[in-house]
């Protein structure tokens, strides 16, 4: 039996890699996007271009406007005479803040009140809008922490000691890097799996493999080991990548970490081999691999989290295999989590992997057109 | 093209005998997307499905964040405290005795951020500054920096009112009032919304059209094509038109999800965004009809509709991950990516109106994409059939 698996198996892999283009397409994106998307998505904001609009000039105001303009979060762009000079600023987005200070802004302060500043901020990225408030209201937090005391105003008697565990300096990048592993894994294996069984079937060679003295289980495995094999090797130099060459931390186990790999790709070829073999034509495995892999991203909590959706959408992700290998990369990326506090993620996958298999293997035999 | 059309086409002029050819194509186009309906799913089902998981289920809005609370020593102060974040919308806290079982909740995520109030928390704000022991969990960077930004907000309103309550002044010297242009509650649906209608067409014109040419040429019904005094221009037009119209249906159909069902607000106008989703659906098609050009082939063709449309256009289009916070060179490398421009219109025009320096720039640039795709498979299908 083996030596007949061997054979379809070199036959898929001859078959994948012998036209030079299938060939590049499988190898060369996934690098490319691994560097340019490492890069660029992030959620941390520096240099965000702000606008002052200082009706009042005194000293106060250029102190606390003094804060903005030497922290690292904000760039100073631009200057507003009037209001009317406002909204084309932030409309053109070449602004994303107008600091306000209003013409009372010294007077309220040196009778002991308390002085507003106004910040206009553009919504249209709440998310970003969000962010620059959040490095604002600490700028003014700062300011009031050493300008108030001194002057009669009552200081505060609590205040937080922040710390992040897991990401110190809560660098979006080492979040998103091992999310990028995860993605990556899945497109290259459905790249290579979803639309190889409809291939054949369209170009008749599905026939000739049927008709061959080959079981059902032989066949499911000359085209799962190569999807498998050409996932696991790109996602170990992705991973190599993101190590030693984003210098993400790796804390855990490797072992634990390959579990996961191993048992997401079993599953992702087995999602892949589904489409591929109930699509009739190319056209349809497309169609499939789109409709599985747009879902299995956006909805894995590689950008958002699962928590921020509505329970009964949480609830409909656990048939997502990427969710787990997600929690898994990050866990032991950055967590140094182990296998046992992984275990709930390693089993969904496998049920995943095996229910998706046994289908697609029930499915070739049974759609003989 | 049979027989008998061909012959009735002979007597007419030639500019009128193009528009019928072109007829005919078209025609047959369509009984191929009637025959697969896979075509018809993916124009009309496609970008409602997907608009209505997406709509719900992408967002940056995090509430209920659960938290765990450590006491070591209960008092009046800490009650209140730890009263003022049960009444939180933005945390769900469960109390757990110790350090180490807050430890243990964090590392199985139970728990997302642990606050601790010392045992001498009373005291120290009495005599001094009382210290508020935050731990979060930064793995996911973004929201862990919502939480302390909301931790922050709570302690801050919960120190106002108890120096009230106290009978101190209670005041700051400077307070920011913030005011949000465009999307005052800071929902990110309906910054998201617009970014997914994006997507999704972006993945509608790559399917519709990736597979077309490719799959004439593999059938072999391409040199058939050929013998018939079609010209290569019309080919492809045959292929772009109805593809388009399907195309524009579904467009139309995301925005009308997205106003009725998710109450995005539209402040633009109409034709400004009939325009510029004209644009961008020439430009989406346009890159399906290359690739599909080009590579001749359906299998390469699919693949490579996976790998330069979705993940592009999620990534580097400003959809979610703002352009401004990327290095240069990447931020340099989006003006390649035609969703960017689209992004940018569909954000603005949901949410902010007609901006004239938003539309023009960006709308030039579709035009531009629109072009160099449309232009470049006429000039690589003309070389091919040489």
């Amino acid at each position: 039996m083996w030596l007949r698996v061997l054979a379809l198996t070199i036959k898929e892999f001859l078959v994948l890699l012998k036209d030079p283009r299938s060939r590049s397409v499988i190898i060369v994106p996934p690098f490319v996007q691994l560097l340019v998307f490492s890069f660029a998505a992030s959620y941390d904001l520096d240099d965000i271009p702000f606008a002052v609009y200082d009706e009042d000039s005194g000293a106060q105001s250029h102190e606390l406007l003094a804060g903005f303009r030497n922290s690292r979060h904000f760039h100073e762009t631009d200057s507003v005479a009037n209001d009317g000079e406002i909204a084309p600023l932030i409309d053109s987005k070449k602004v994303l803040l107008v600091l306000h200070v209003g013409p009372t802004f010294s007077r309220d302060l040196a009778a002991g009140r308390t002085a507003t500043m106004q910040a206009i901020v553009d919504g249209r990225n709440s998310n970003t809008a969000m962010i620059a408030l959040g490095y604002a209201s600490g700028i003014v937090e700062r300011f009031n922490a050493q300008w108030g005391p001194s002057r009669g105003y009552p200081g505060a008697s609590s205040r937080l000691e922040t710390r992040a565990w897991f990401n110190p300096n809560l660098q979006s990048r080492w979040f998103i890097v091992p999310g990028i592993v995860g993605l990556l894994t899945l497109v290259v294996t459905m790249l290579v799996t979803a639309l190889s069984v409809a291939r054949e079937r369209e170009q008749g060679t599905f026939d000739q493999i049927l008709v061959a003295p080959f079981r059902p289980v032989e066949i499911l495995l000359g085209k799962a080991i190569p999807g498998f094999l050409i996932g696991l090797m790109e996602s170990s130099g992705i991973i190599l990548v993101a190590v030693f060459g984003f210098r993400i931390p790796l804390l855990g186990s490797l072992l634990t970490l390959y579990t996961g790999l191993v048992l997401f790709l079993v599953s992702a070829v087995g999602v892949g081999l589904l489409i591929s073999s109930l699509a009739v034509t190319q056209q349809q495995g497309l169609l499939g691999a789109f409709m599985f892999l747009v879902p299995a991203i956006l909805l894995s909590g590689f950008a958002t989290p699962i928590v921020n959706m509505p329970s009964w959408m949480q609830k409909a992700t656990v048939i997502n295999p990427m969710r787990y290998f997600l929690v898994i990369l990050r866990g032991v990326f950055l967590e140094g989590a182990s296998f046992n506090v992984l275990a709930d993620q390693f089993w969904p996958m496998a049920v995943i992997g095996a229910i998706t298999l046994i289908v697609a293997a029930w499915l070739f035999r049974g759609r003989l057109y | 093209m049979s027989d008998r059309t061909r012959d009735r086409i002979g007597g007419i002029r030639p500019l009128f005998a193009g528009g019928m050819r072109l007829r005919g194509l078209i025609r047959k186009e369509f009984k191929q997307i009637v025959r697969d309906p896979s075509s018809l799913a993916i124009a009309f089902a496609l970008p409602v499905v997907l608009l209505f998981i997406f709509g719900y289920g992408v967002s940056l809005d995090a509430e209920h964040i659960p938290i765990a609370i450590v006491v070591d020593e209960p008092s009046a102060d800490t009650a209140s405290f730890t009263a003022a974040l049960y009444r939180s919308i933005y945390f769900d806290p469960i109390v757990v005795p110790d350090m180490i079982a807050a430890d243990r909740a964090m590392l199985e995520r139970r728990v997302s951020a642990i606050v601790r109030l010392r045992s001498d928390f009373g005291r120290r704000r009495r005599f001094g500054i009382a210290p508020i022991q935050i731990v979060v969990n930064g793995v996911d960077a973004n929201t862990a920096r919502l939480s302390t930004g909301y931790l922050d907000g709570v302690w801050l309103k919960w120190r106002v009112a108890k120096a009230r309550d106290e009978g101190g002044n209670p005041s700051v010297p400077v307070l920011i009032s913030d005011r949000v242009w465009f999307n005052s509650e800071l929902e990110s649906r309906d910054f998201l919304v617009p970014g997914l209608i994006a997507i999704i067409m972006t993945l509608i014109g790559a399917l519709l059209t990736a597979m077309v040419m490719a799959r004439e040429w593999e059938r072999g019904t391409m040199e058939a094509l050929l013998a018939t005094p079609v010209k290569v221009g019309e080919i492809l037009l045959g292929k772009l038109i109805p593809y388009f119209l399907l195309g524009t249906g579904g467009m139309a159909l995301s925005v009308t999800t997205a106003i009725w069902l998710f109450h995005v607000p539209f402040r633009g106008s109409v034709i400004a965004l009939f325009v510029v989703s004209t644009l961008f659906l020439l430009t989406a098609l346009g890159m399906g009809l290359l690739i599909s050009v080009v590579t001749k082939n359906q299998f390469v063709a699919g693949q490579t509709a996976i790998i330069v449309s979705y993940l592009p256009a999620y990534i580097l289009s400003g959809f979610i991950f703002d352009i401004r916070g990327m290095p240069a060179v990447i931020q340099f490398l989006t003006h390649f990516i035609p969703a960017r421009y689209f992004v940018a219109i569909l954000q603005t025009e949901f949410l902010a109106g007609d901006v004239r320096s938003i539309l023009i720039p960006n709308g030039a640039a579709l035009f531009a994409t629109a072009t160099i795709f449309l232009g470049l498979s006429r000039i690589k299908s003309r070389k091919s059939l040489e």
